[in-house]
Order: structure tokens, then C-alpha cells, then sequence
């Protein structure tokens, strides 16, 4: 079979437009091998035995942290929480400063989130441990769209041929572009659902559909993934009222008597209930927001144990170039 | 001042409508004569091969001083000026303090004469503290010598407060409102071009709209004030077809390209590199075109460097943070070569008319030409050797350079400014 014979040689993991869809579907084979050990009575392994992890968070979240901490704890990993509010530009120390000073610390991974787009790419550029990409400005989260993509294989079986809509706030999403990637590499259509204010650039020119009328489309998909309204990341408000953007691209229980039965509801969370869909429909039965959170963590063991190995296997290259060398 | 005579360059001068072998000589700093000489000199410049041109004029740079010296001070920009074969330079006020009166317009006039390198002319902010609330004394400021005004770095935001900015500065003579053309309210947090790098490199965008929005305003304004003004840093294609517009209409109106908006789109911060941060930013392919396009029909008056220095530690930030800017002014000349000479888009006279001539006449300066009687500002280049662009060897204190690497023709071989050779390729100066 063919994932056998692939070989995973990243050392980070920036981002997934530049993935192949092998790399995509070896992470997530690698992440179902992963799943069982939360299952069983001792949920560890040894394979990262003896490497740090660093938690470098600049920017607000629980669910990301504390799946990527409990992921390295699971794999035998020493985990350092780092949390600072914002990066200091003008006062204190800078991101570059601050990466390095963990680096002299002696530490293997660095898991990075950062309001600003390309900094998992600056610091993979500047510093020798292997990054991963916790979420970058709305550049791209690409666990979350690993996650997603599991989820909705471990459900239907296969990406390939489902419709799927994105529905929200897609200029300032990471996860949406990341969802892109993701999902188009894998087979699936997707279709972006939401008002034009809140369509980035050029959006014409990604791999996907767009969409004004969730009313229009529902009935065809198989999967709605429900985005998050970021107020903090709005500008001057690009919608009139919540209500009104509720109304039309709100998931009701209402409007979820046009959609297919067995649709697939997600949401990356946090979720604003009762704004991008209502409590019964994010609790309702065709909802997968938890499985979703469950499978984050298999997903995010299978990415540190992949950078881990990526960084190895470089290593062992250079190490065996030197050895040639002499 | 001993004489100087500049032997068998070709000599091109587009204001005298000249292009041909001809020899210079340059006494008591001033144009004695130009044609086939035979007069003998204190000093002899052997220009075989050679092109010799009007001084370069660049119309926009930020020296940084007073304020920022570890980025720049007057002196080692001037230094970096005559080293890329500028004989004049415009500084922009942005500073810290602003130039916004007559005793700072005078500060930097003093650090330029002690620098001695190349004329160092200013423009004013247009209002205090480049706030656009209230105007700064236009008319002292033009005591104290400024040629223009500008709030560079801003763009007069309030329509009401431009009008007035044109209409005051109206009953001056020989002065020329320029702008920064970016309406803020569309693109206040950009950080590069709003478009499909900026959607996946999911950086916030400018909207190419900002800047022609204000260009489109100030064009009206200009209808009804019928004062000068002029365009810095042009980027896009509807904002060169809209200046051509204007000028066909009649109006008094001037504009500026860099080399960045010439040669680099916004594919070039695919790697996060800061150094490609600018702003205006870098647009498209077809902007380029039509900027090209505006060069050749005369559209675009003036080449001008933007030459804006910064630390390497403001530079190694998150793309986000990083401050705009890209320093260029010692390699400009072969920027502009390579993207207008070497692809025949326009020919050598009309390159060296939007470095010299034209710009001369956007800031009211007797300048830019080598006719007789003229201030000896004259740059000597060898227009067919080629060098390597090298930050480390900088005269400029900063290095945020996207070129560094870059394989450049139109070696700078002297530069003269008031008769003085100010800067020369070769160590050993002049007498051959």
C-alpha cells in the first residue's frame, strides 16, 4: 500500500497549502494510530521520551493549548507553557529574542500562536527546534483543518466528492483557509457562505465556490462547518446588526429542516450560541463540534511525533554528510 | 576652485536637446563651456566610454534627521546620495520632530553644508505635527528655503484641510504641494497589496482603491485651486490613468514611481521577508505595465527613490510589525537601467530627462541641466560595467535593502556637485 512507502520528511509544520495530499492523508493515518492510546489505562507513550515541547502562545486560547499540551504529555514529552499577552514590538523583547532565548533552553518543538500572519514561517527561518503552527494571524491553523478533515473521514469515510460549506467570517478565518487547503486537496468542494464584507481579496482565485445564500445551498451539502464571528478581529462592523447576520447565515433549527439528514455539523469553537447557530442545533444530533475536540488531540500527537521525525531524519543526513565530509 | 575639464564623454543632456561626444569644462564651480575643447584645466577627467549627465536629482528620501540617527543622520544619506551619483536630494519631513517650521527647514540645510556632500533641499509638512488639523507656516518655511511640502508618510486625510493646504500655498511662488495618496479609512491596518497574496499570506491588505481614491480628490481639488501638486509614489495602473487625465486636461499636475513599483510585486513578500514591506506596497504585474506605460508617454514626470532607512532589529519582526521601508538610494540608478533600459521601454535622454530636468522643474530648482553658466552638478557614469549590490557596503546606515545580491549595470565612476568632485569610483581622485 501505498502509505507505507511514504516517507514523512517535514521538520515544521507552517501551514497546509503547501502540502501534498500524501502528506495530508499520511498525518491523518498516522493521528488514527494515535487515537487508541487515549482509550486505553495508561494514556501514554514513550515516543517523545526525553524532548521539549514549548507552548508559545501570544494570543488567547484554551481548547488549542491545552490539546497540544495534553498531546505532548500523552507522547512522554516535557512540556514548558510560555503565554504573553501580545508581542512586545517597541518595549521589551522582541519575538526573535524571545524564540531564542527557549532555544538556549535546549528545546525540540516549538507550538506557535500568533496574531500575526507568517510568524511560525519567520521563526522556522531563525531558529533550529521544529515549529508547528498553532495558528498565525488568519494565515492558517492547520491542526484545526487536520482535525476537521479526520473527523469528517472517520464519519463518511472519505472526502472525496462531499460538498462542503464554510459559512462566516472568512477574511479574518485561519481556520477557513486551512479548511480549503485541506479539504479540496482531499477530494471535497467547498463552498464559502457568508456577506461579501467578510470575503478576503481575490477570493475568486482560491479552489472554491462563494455563496451569498446559505438558504440556496444547504439542501446540497454534507458537511457546514459554522465559523466563529471574531469580534476582535472586525474592523468597523462589516455586517449591520447580529441579528440581521444571524438571520441569514445564522444555522437554526429552523433552516435545518432543508438540509440533507445526515449532515455534519462543526464548528472550530468557541462557539457564540444563539449567533452563528442556535444551542439545539450545536447540541442537536447532527452536530460533531465534540468528536471534533476529541480528535484534535489524536491529530496533534500524530503532528509532534512527524516534526519529531522529520527533524531526525535531517539530522541523521547531515550527520552522515559531515561524516563524509571528514 | 581649480578647473576641471571632462574629456570625450558622451555627453547627454536632454534640457539642450544634446546627446553626442562633447567635452566639459567646469570653472569656478560653474559650466564654462561644452563642446570639443582644447583648453588646458587644473584637473582632467578622462570620460572615454563614459556617459556624462546632468547631477541626478532625487526628489524624495528620508535622512531621518532630526530624530532617527541611528538610522540615517544627513550625513551618511548625503554620503550614500552622491555615492549612487545624486547631486540633489529631497528630504521628506517626516522626522522626529516633524519639519513643520522655518528653524527645523534651517537644521537640515546646516547638517547638510557641514556634510558637504551632495545639495540637500526640503520639503515642509504640510500641517503641524503632520496631523492634518491645522496648517504649519507654509510662507516662513519658504523663507527658510524648503522647495514643497508634503505630511509623506500620511496623506492629508480631511478634504476640507487639503483644499485649504492648496489653496494658501497658491499665493507662493515656485512651490509644489505633493501627497502621499492614502485614504486611510480604506486600508488603515495594511500591511501589503489587498489581493491574493494577501488573502493566503492572510495579512491584512491596502486596497490599491486608497491611494487612487485620494489621488481622484485631489485632482478635483486641483481643478478648483489650480495649484501645483504633485503625486508621490505612484502604484497603480488607475492612478497613472488618472493623473494622465488630469495632465491632458490641463492641469498642473506632477508624479513620481519608485524602483520597488517598477521591479518587485507583491509575490515578493511570499516569504514574509519585511524587507519587501512598503508602503505604498508593491502591487501587480499589470501595474507595473501601465506605470511603464505612463513613463513612456510622459505621464510619470520623475523617478525618485523613496530611499527610507531602517534598523535591521525594526526590520527582524513579525511582517505585521515591522516598520515600511526600503533603502535603495546608492543602487537606484541601476534599478531604473534595469528596468527601463534594458527592456527598451524608454531610451538613455529620456531616462536621464525623469532623473534630472524634470524633477528640476517639480521642485523650482535651476537645475538638472549642463547648459552653460550652469552650477557644475554633473554625474559620470559607465553605463555598460556592472556591479553587485552589497548591503556591508553601504554608506547608507541602514541595510533593509530587497536588491542586496542583485546584479546592477551603471556603475557611478564620479560624481561632482558645485564643480567639487564629491564622490569617485576610484580612490585616488581625478587627474589622469
Amino acid at each position: 500500500m501505498k502509505k507505507n512507502q511514504f516517507i514523512w520528511k517535514r521538520k515544521h509544520l507552517l501551514g497546509l497549502r503547501s502540502l501534498s495530499r500524501e502528506e495530508i492523508e499520511h498525518i491523518l493515518d498516522t493521528a488514527k494510530g494515535f487515537e487508541q492510546i487515549s482509550t486505553r489505562s495508561i494514556k501514554k507513550a514513550p515516543t517523545l521520551r526525553g524532548k521539549v515541547v514549548v507552548n508559545l502562545f501570544f494570543e488567547d486560547s484554551t481548547r488549542t493549548r491545552n490539546s497540544f499540551a495534553l498531546a505532548a504529555n500523552r507522547l512522554s514529552a516535557d512540556v514548558i507553557e510560555f503565554t504573553q499577552k501580545s508581542s512586545s514590538v517597541s518595549k521589551g523583547e522582541t519575538l526573535l529574542d524571545t524564540a531564542k532565548n527557549l532555544e538556549a533552553m535546549g528545546i525540540d518543538i516549538v507550538v506557535i500562536r500568533h496574531s500575526a500572519g507568517g510568524v511560525p514561517k519567520f521563526l522556522s527561518r531563525n531558529i533550529n527546534a521544529s515549529v508547528v503552527n498553532a495558528g498565525d494571524g488568519f494565515c492558517e491553523h492547520p491542526t484545526q483543518a487536520l482535525l476537521d478533515t479526520y473527523t469528517i473521514r472517520e464519519i463518511k469515510g472519505s472526502l472525496e466528492g462531499l460538498k462542503i460549506a464554510i459559512v462566516g467570517d472568512i477574511a479574518h478565518s485561519r481556520v477557513a483557509r486551512s479548511d480549503i487547503y485541506a479539504m479540496t486537496k482531499l477530494g471535497a468542494q467547498v463552498i464559502l457562505v457568508g456577506p461579501p464584507t467578510l470575503m478576503p481579496a481575490k477570493v475568486e482565485q482560491l479552489p472554491v465556490k462563494v455563496s451569498y445564500s446559505l438558504d440556496d445551498i444547504l439542501g446540497e451539502l454534507d458537511v457546514i462547518n459554522m465559523l466563529r464571528i471574531q469580534f476582535e478581529r472586525l474592523g468597523s462592523n462589516p455586517f449591520p446588526s447580529i441579528k440581521e447576520y444571524s438571520h441569514y447565515f445564522g444555522l437554526t433549527v429552523d433552516r435545518m429542516k432543508k438540509a440533507k439528514k445526515d449532515i455534519l455539523v462543526m464548528h472550530p469553537g468557541p462557539i457564540n450560541r444563539g449567533l452563528e447557530m442556535e444551542s439545539e442545533v450545536a447540541d442537536g444530533p447532527n452536530s460533531v463540534i465534540l468528536q471534533q475536540v476529541k480528535n484534535g488531540l489524536a491529530v496533534r500527537m500524530a503532528v509532534l511525533f512527524l516534526v519529531n521525525q522529520g527533524a531526525m531524519m535531517r539530522q541523521k543526513i547531515k550527520d552522515r554528510r559531515e561524516r563524509l565530509e571528514d | 576652485m581649480p578647473s576641471l575639464l571632462i574629456k570625450n564623454g558622451r555627453v547627454i543632456d536632454p534640457a539642450n536637446d544634446i546627446n553626442e561626444k562633447a567635452d566639459i569644462l567646469v570653472v569656478d564651480g560653474s559650466i564654462a563651456q561644452v563642446g570639443k575643447i582644447e583648453a588646458t584645466s587644473d584637473l582632467t577627467i578622462n570620460a572615454k566610454g563614459k556617459f556624462v549627465l546632468p547631477g541626478l536629482i532625487d526628489i524624495h528620501v528620508h535622512f531621518r534627521e532630526p530624530g532617527d540617527e541611528e538610522e540615517e543622520t544627513i550625513a551618511s544619506g548625503s554620503a550614500a546620495a552622491v555615492a549612487g551619483g545624486f547631486t540633489s536630494v529631497v528630504c521628506m519631513p517626516n522626522t522626529n520632530p516633524p519639519i513643520d517650521d522655518a528653524t527645523s527647514v534651517e537644521y537640515v540645510h546646516r547638517m547638510a553644508r557641514q556634510a558637504r556632500k551632495t545639495h540637500v533641499y526640503v520639503m515642509g509638512a504640510i500641517t503641524k505635527d503632520r496631523a492634518g488639523e491645522q496648517l504649519s507656516e507654509t510662507g516662513f518655511m519658504i523663507q527658510a528655503g524648503a522647495v514643497g511640502f508634503t505630511d509623506d508618510g500620511n496623506g492629508v486625510q480631511n478634504t476640507s484641510m487639503m483644499l485649504k493646504a492648496l489653496k494658501y500655498a497658491s499665493m507662493f511662488k515656485n512651490i509644489v504641494i505633493a501627497q502621499h495618496c492614502e485614504d486611510t479609512s480604506l486600508g488603515t491596518k495594511g500591511v501589503m497589496n489587498a489581493g491574493y497574496n494577501s488573502t493566503v499570506l492572510g495579512l491584512p491588505g491596502i486596497d490599491p482603491l486608497a491611494e487612487e481614491m485620494m489621488v481622484w480628490r485631489d485632482i478635483q481639488l486641483v481643478r478648483k485651486t489650480k495649484m501645483r501638486y504633485h503625486v508621490q509614489h505612484v502604484s497603480t495602473a488607475r492612478s497613472v490613468e488618472l493623473i494622465r487625465q488630469a495632465k491632458h486636461q490641463g492641469l498642473p499636475i506632477t508624479c513620481e514611481v519608485t524602483p520597488h513599483h517598477l521591479l518587485l510585486t507583491d509575490a515578493a513578500c511570499c516569504d514574509y521577508d519585511t524587507n519587501h514591506k512598503v508602503n505604498p506596497p508593491l502591487r501587480t504585474d499589470d501595474d507595473i505595465k501601465a506605470i511603464k506605460q505612463g513613463i513612456q508617454d510622459g505621464t510619470i514626470d520623475a523617478l525618485a527613490s523613496d530611499h527610507a532607512p531602517h534598523l535591521r532589529s525594526e526590520k527582524e519582526l513579525e511582517f505585521l510589525a515591522a516598520p515600511f521601508g526600503i533603502a535603495s538610494l546608492e543602487c537606484a540608478l541601476g534599478l531604473y537601467i534595469k528596468a527601463l533600459i534594458e527592456p527598451r521601454v524608454i531610451d538613455w535622454p529620456q531616462l536621464v530627462s525623469i532623473m534630472t530636468q524634470r524633477p528640476a522643474q517639480i521642485i523650482s530648482v535651476d537645475k538638472g541641466t549642463l547648459g552653460k553658466g550652469k552650477q557644475a552638478d554633473i554625474t559620470i557614469i559607465d553605463p555598460e560595467a556592472t556591479y553587485r549590490v552589497d548591503v556591508n557596503k553601504f554608506r547608507s546606515k541602514s541595510k533593509n535593502c530587497p536588491y542586496d545580491g542583485w546584479k546592477l549595470a551603471g556603475k557611478v565612476e564620479y560624481t561632482i556637485v558645485g564643480g567639487e568632485i564629491r564622490y569617485s569610483s576610484r580612490k585616488q581622485d581625478s587627474a589622469d
